[in-house]
């Protein structure tokens, strides 16, 4: 999710679209039988699914916070599946090829660090407060004007991103296999608006589990046989090192990720570690992982308190993991890739992939390391956790949607007391109607692709002033409710300008990321700082001249305020603390292994 | 996640159990015939050794996590 020149993202959201979809010549592989029975068994199974739990989604607690029963490990696998799109498969490996293990950084550094911080500082305050979502969270810590404003900001874009993920999924596979748009269309929304407006946030969440273990299933092997045949990891980096020496792989350093951080004009992403460490360490993953209601959803679903705290822990173990099925591949491909003549394959970016140019795009890597691994019956599980994907990313937005329509603003603006049913009656259309906007989206998508790069940059526009105002009110007694709106506004307000700056005049880079040579990429992370520091400064300096709320108001919702139940004593092996401090080990271990 | 009903676990049991059977079932007709696909590395079999493992995981989950069996 987080912007990436030619890349998804971390956060699910994408990155540059245009680059992933700009692929070159026509389909990469042809399906078996075989494939296209696996193809059609996950379609089966996820429809299976959404009939089976209809049952269980009578309630408005069951159908939009899936009875709040999940285990530590359900909400923790869907929490990172909802993250774990097809996009950010592809474009991260197609970066990975691009710039090297330097791409890792959106899944260490940009992820872990927020993801422990959520369940370990931020979760017992929105679970104890026992809200429905993050503006729901904001309601009762500042009232409804933050709310809304962050209600409609995101139900605006879950659709949005709804759509774009389902016009880039019958993108590429019309791509890889040939398929029709509209077919790939009409069959994905069909299966994502069955499944979640059948049984709501336990179906997606369901299904999220399920295409979390096809993604590995389906992708793990390519890295396997990837290191096979490049002879490890040590024989990887001789390979890479010797193809940059004889001129063969652009210059570069491709398998270290802090080494060239020194200086803008070190690395070819054109990025500083300031910028990594706190712009996407701290405020584009902060935001994310701890703000967008997309993936707090899950977390909110656990069956307990504990639970909720040992989601996002575990999450982060296999978040850790995803480089591996993602980054790798991407570097596999700069060695082991060859043309028919045998000589080494050289993918290009998307303006020279064009179509009779017999040239592949960076971002056709991970078709291509499947389609040369993958036999019959393994290529149709390799193109299945690439719909899964796709469709998780789709159910994710969907479902949140439906959550933040009924609760934050149906609820409060439009039938404000109403039976129990009627509002799952309204979550279960809010589902559909999700979809169908989703559909509208794609096609406008599809008849001007330049949307997407304002899709990307509208998402980055919400997701950093909230995290200030979420932060501010979470852990500051004094903010107040004018506070939470002015902040989250100007905030707002302060990234869309400073966007708008470069886009107007391109030498003001120099001053919104510190170099003339920041690239999109470090733009972005920069914009993000400038606007969550924004956001606390004016929220604070609002809170000094505004009337605070009484303290009794505040129990459950900020530090301080709120007393945490206490928690009946488990194994030291089923203690959060003792697996945050093994993740934190283990990011460390990893990020110093790969230095 | 069990919830008193069929677990997610069971789902993922009987999906990977079918496509481990599908897949170790093809690799082993491949063996047999001495038919080799057209991938790279197929003289490692992948679709033998790969199936074979989703299959035994599959019967693991769909035999651990089958409905009725409480844990």
């Amino acid at each position: 999710m987080f912007g990436l020149v030619s890349a998804p993202v971390t956060g699910g959201f994408v990155g540059s679209l245009p680059s992933l979809l700009a692929f070159s010549a026509g389909p990469l592989a042809r399906l078996s039988p075989l494939d296209i029975a696996v193809i059609a068994i996950y379609f089966a199974m996820v429809i299976w699914i959404g009939f089976y739990l209809k049952k269980q989604a009578n309630t408005s607690e069951e159908f939009f916070m899936a009875g709040r029963e999940m285990t530590a490990w359900i909400a923790g696998l869907s929490f990172v599946s909802a993250n774990l799109g097809s996009l950010e498969l592809m474009g991260w490996a197609g970066s990975a090829y691009q710039y090297g293990i330097l791409a890792a950084h959106w899944y260490w550094v940009g992820a872990i660090p927020a993801m422990l911080f959520l369940g370990m500082v931020m979760m017992p305050f929105y679970y104890v407060c026992k809200t429905h979502s993050v503006p729901g969270y904001l309601k009762l810590r500042y009232g409804p004007g933050a709310s809304i404003v962050s209600a409609f900001s995101f139900a605006f874009m879950t659709v949005l991103m709804s759509g774009v993920n389902m016009f880039a999924m019958a993108e590429v596979m019309k791509v890889v296999l040939g398929w029709d748009l509209n077919f790939s269309i009409i069959v994905s929304s069909l299966a994502v608006a069955a499944y979640v407006a059948l049984g709501g946030l336990r179906s997606a969440i369901f299904n999220e589990v399920l295409q979390f273990m096809l993604i590995w299933g389906g992708a793990l092997l390519v890295p396997i046989l990837g290191l096979v045949e490049a002879g490890g990891w040590d024989g990887l980096k001789a390979k890479i090192a010797h193809n940059v020496q004889s001129g063969l792989v652009p210059p570069g350093d491709y398998t270290h990720m802090w080494r060239s951080m020194g200086h803008f004009s070190d690395n070819p992403m054109g990025i500083h570690w300031t910028g990594i460490v706190f712009g996407l360490g701290f405020a584009i993953s902060f935001g994310y992982w701890t703000t967008d209601f997309l993936v707090v959803q899950r977390v909110l679903a656990a069956k307990n308190l504990r639970s909720a705290r040992m989601a996002p822990v575990i999450g982060s173990f296999f978040k850790m993991g995803v480089p591996f099925i993602v980054i790798l591949p991407g570097l596999l491909g700069l060695v082991v890739l060859q043309n028919p003549d045998g000589s080494l394959m050289h993918l290009v970016g998307q303006n020279l992939a064009t179509p009779g140019s017999g040239l592949h795009s960076y971002n056709e890597v991970l078709p291509l390391m499947m389609v040369r691994y993958m036999a019959p019956g393994l290529l149709g599980l390799g193109i299945t956790a690439l719909i899964a994907g796709f469709m998780s990313g789709m159910a994710g937005n969907v479902s949140a949607f439906s959550a933040v329509w009924t609760y934050d603003i149906y609820k409060p603006l439009i039938v404000k007391s109403a039976r129990d049913e009627h509002y799952v009656t309204v979550g279960r259309w809010a589902t559909i109607l999700g979809v169908i906007i989703s559909i509208g989206t794609a096609y406008m998508v599809m008849s001007a692709a330049g949307i997407m790069d304002y899709v990307q940059a509208l998402f980055s526009f919400f997701i950093s002033p909230l995290l200030g105002v979420v932060l501010m009110g979470m852990f500051w007694k004094r903010a107040t409710r004018q506070a939470g709106f002015w902040g989250l506004l100007i905030g707002t307000l302060t990234s869309i300008g400073l966007y708008a700056w470069v886009k107007v005049d391109p030498s003001a880079v120099r001053y919104v990321a510190f170099s003339p040579l920041a690239q999109a990429l470090a733009q972005d992370m920069y914009r993000a700082l400038w606007s969550v520091t924004v956001t606390v400064i004016v929220t604070f300096v609002v809170s000094l001249f505004t009337k605070p709320k009484p303290l009794a108001e505040l129990d459950g919702v900020v530090y301080g305020a709120t007393k945490i139940p206490k928690e009946d004593p488990v194994p030291i092996y089923k203690n959060e603390w003792l697996w945050a401090a093994l993740a934190i080990v283990l990011f460390l271990g990893l990020n110093i292994y790969f230095w | 996640m069990r919830s008193g009903h069929i677990s997610i676990w069971f789902f993922i049991g009987v999906l990977l159990t079918v496509y481990g059977a599908m897949i170790f079932g093809d690799g082993v007709f491949d063996l047999a015939t001495g038919h080799v696909p057209t991938v790279i590395l197929a003289n490692l079999h992948a679709p033998v050794w790969w199936g074979g493992l989703l299959l035994v995981l599959g019967l693991f989950y769909g035999i651990r996590f089958r409905p009725g069996r409480n844990g």
